[in-house]
């Protein structure tokens, strides 16, 4: 079961002129759920962007089960397994749930999809419910659901998450996280971006801290959730 | 009975307005961009149905066929070697390239096939015109084919969108084109396609208006080119059935002006529509903007 699933070496992403990740470096196990914590503009979104291929990194490299993804172009790199829920969801609006989900399924084999389907409307009764309603008429929590369905549509192995709380009423914030937890524990690896540090240290086996585009601390999330420096910023105590 | 004769033509000019539009308006959706130069594609694929009926003897059917693939090609070609090295860069760097990409063509075809003007023979010369009412109401075969090639593009067109995957596909990338990427689709492939879509079918569009209006020259695509650009910001652009409401009311509207109020205005006229719905539905007629929820 063990074994690195992701490995990110020393990149260093720009936005123009703005040095936006200097040298980050970490790695994803198997079955692992990993955390990257910190404060807005840290550069957690876009590491997660730099790994899913819409962003380049000028050094290093990121190698997932064992090749090189750094220079693949973004819609490759999902059939090689890697789903981004990004930051917002940016679901597609004026599609249908259903019509959303297939878009997840784009690079999955035709005999697979039917299965997968039916696994996401297991994981979201909710928008079984829903099927053919437009997805921009769902409420938040819903279009977080429809988000994480989306990206389960193929088959990842490993789940990449960016900011699934945000916006969302604290009850939805629970349930959220507990399906993340089962995700998990289904087998699906999980990368999870989170200012909800609370929560998100919480639910991780283990967790980085960043802090302007570099990695200032890491270790198991509860190590850090008792470290007094990532109480004292970003546990509110 | 003039007045259902013009509202036949009106239908009929509109007609070709709309399926015009619907290369601006799927372009603008999926890339953003205002492809200026859509109007001389209808232009190129006139003059190639032209030389191949005039010069080479085919069909005018099996001629329009070669338009279509030509102007397809054009469309992937245009696409490919003037707007996608400029994606990324600022709208107004595209938006100048694609006026130059405009008067490139424009003078292509002056140089190769000079300024003087083409009679371009109807595709569907021969067959006779209905008579109805005791011969008071004129139908000419033009006007019913364009009117029915609307139709059935329109009815294709949608379905191919809604039900097929790269047509949804499309949808995808016309909605967020990150978050298409995301899933998988391949961005530069999808906007090929609807190049390749719009430029085909501008060639129907300029094999329709000419069998109506024969006069071809290498500024023929211009003026029918800004008015379906027109009709696709006038229905919302954006829109697919946008697109065809647009253009078949800007039709309706430029014959009607003609006939009733003034040839030389009519173009004002069809301007100022434009800016009086502009201006109450900023937007265009069925332009939404689905707001976000959080």
């Amino acid at each position: 079961m063990m074994g690195t699933v992701l490995t990110v070496d020393n990149i260093n992403v720009y936005y123009g002129a703005i040095h936006a990740i200097k040298g980050i470096s970490l790695d994803v196990n198997r079955g692992e759920i990993v955390t990257l914590i910190g404060a807005n503009g840290a550069g957690k979104s876009t590491t997660l962007h730099t790994i899913s291929g819409l962003l380049r990194s000028k050094t290093g490299n990121i190698e997932f089960l064992e090749s090189s993804i750094s220079h693949v172009p973004a819609h490759k790199i999902v059939a090689m397994g890697i789903s981004h829920v990004p930051e917002g969801r940016r679901i597609f609006q004026g599609l249908t749930v259903e019509e959303n989900l297939q878009m997840g399924a784009f690079v999955t084999k035709k005999d697979r999809i039917a299965h997968n389907l039916e696994y996401v409307y297991e994981q979201f009764p909710r928008l079984k419910e829903r099927t053919s309603q437009i997805a921009g008429t769902l409420s938040g929590g819903e279009q977080q659901m429809l988000a994480m369905g989306r990206a389960l549509m193929s088959d990842p192995e490993l789940l990449m998450l960016d900011e699934p709380s945000m916006g969302l009423a604290p009850i939805l914030v629970d349930q959220i996280f507990d399906i993340i937890v089962n995700l998990n524990k289904a087998g699906t690896t999980i990368l999870l971006v989170e200012q909800n540090a609370q929560m998100a240290l919480s639910v991780a086996d283990r967790a980085y801290v960043i802090e302007t585009g570099r990695i200032t601390l890491s270790g198991t999330g509860e190590e850090l959730a008792k470290s007094e420096a990532v109480k004292k910023a970003y546990l509110g105590g | 009975m003039t007045l259902l004769t013009n509202l036949i033509s009106g239908l009929s000019l509109g007609s070709v307005y709309a399926i015009i539009a619907l290369g601006y308006t799927m372009v603008y959706g999926i890339s953003k961009m205002l492809n200026f130069a859509h109007g001389d594609v209808i232009m190129i694929g006139g003059y190639m149905s032209f030389i191949m009926t005039m010069y080479i003897g085919m069909n005018g059917w099996l001629a329009m066929l070669v338009a279509m693939v030509v102007c397809t090609l054009l469309g992937i070609m245009i696409e490919r070697l003037a707007y996608r090295p400029l994606r990324g860069t600022g709208s107004l760097a595209v938006l100048i390239t694609a006026i130059g990409v405009s008067y490139f063509l424009q003078n292509i075809a002056l140089l190769i096939w000079g300024a003087n003007p083409k009679m371009f023979t109807s595709l569907f010369k021969g067959m006779k015109p209905i008579h109805a009412a005791g011969g008071q109401l004129t139908i000419t075969p033009e006007s019913i084919f364009t009117i029915l090639a609307n139709v059935v593009i329109m009815i294709l067109l949608t379905l191919f969108v809604s039900k097929t995957k790269a047509g949804k596909a499309m949808r995808a990338v016309s909605e967020d084109n990150g978050a298409a990427q995301l899933m998988g689709i391949n961005v530069n492939q999808s906007i090929s396609l609807t190049f390749a879509i719009g430029s085909g079918l501008a060639a129907v569009a300029g094999v329709l208006m000419l069998s109506t209006y024969p006069v071809l020259m290498p500024t023929t695509g211009a003026m029918p080119g800004i008015k379906a650009f027109t009709a696709a910001v006038f229905g919302g652009i954006g829109s697919i059935p946008g697109a065809m409401i647009g253009g078949l009311i800007l039709g309706i509207i430029e014959i009607f002006s003609r006939a009733y109020i003034s040839t030389e205005l009519s173009d004002a006229i069809v301007f100022a529509c434009l800016i009086i719905v502009l201006l109450v539905k900023p937007t265009g007629l069925l332009g939404k903007k689905i707001s976000e929820k959080v």
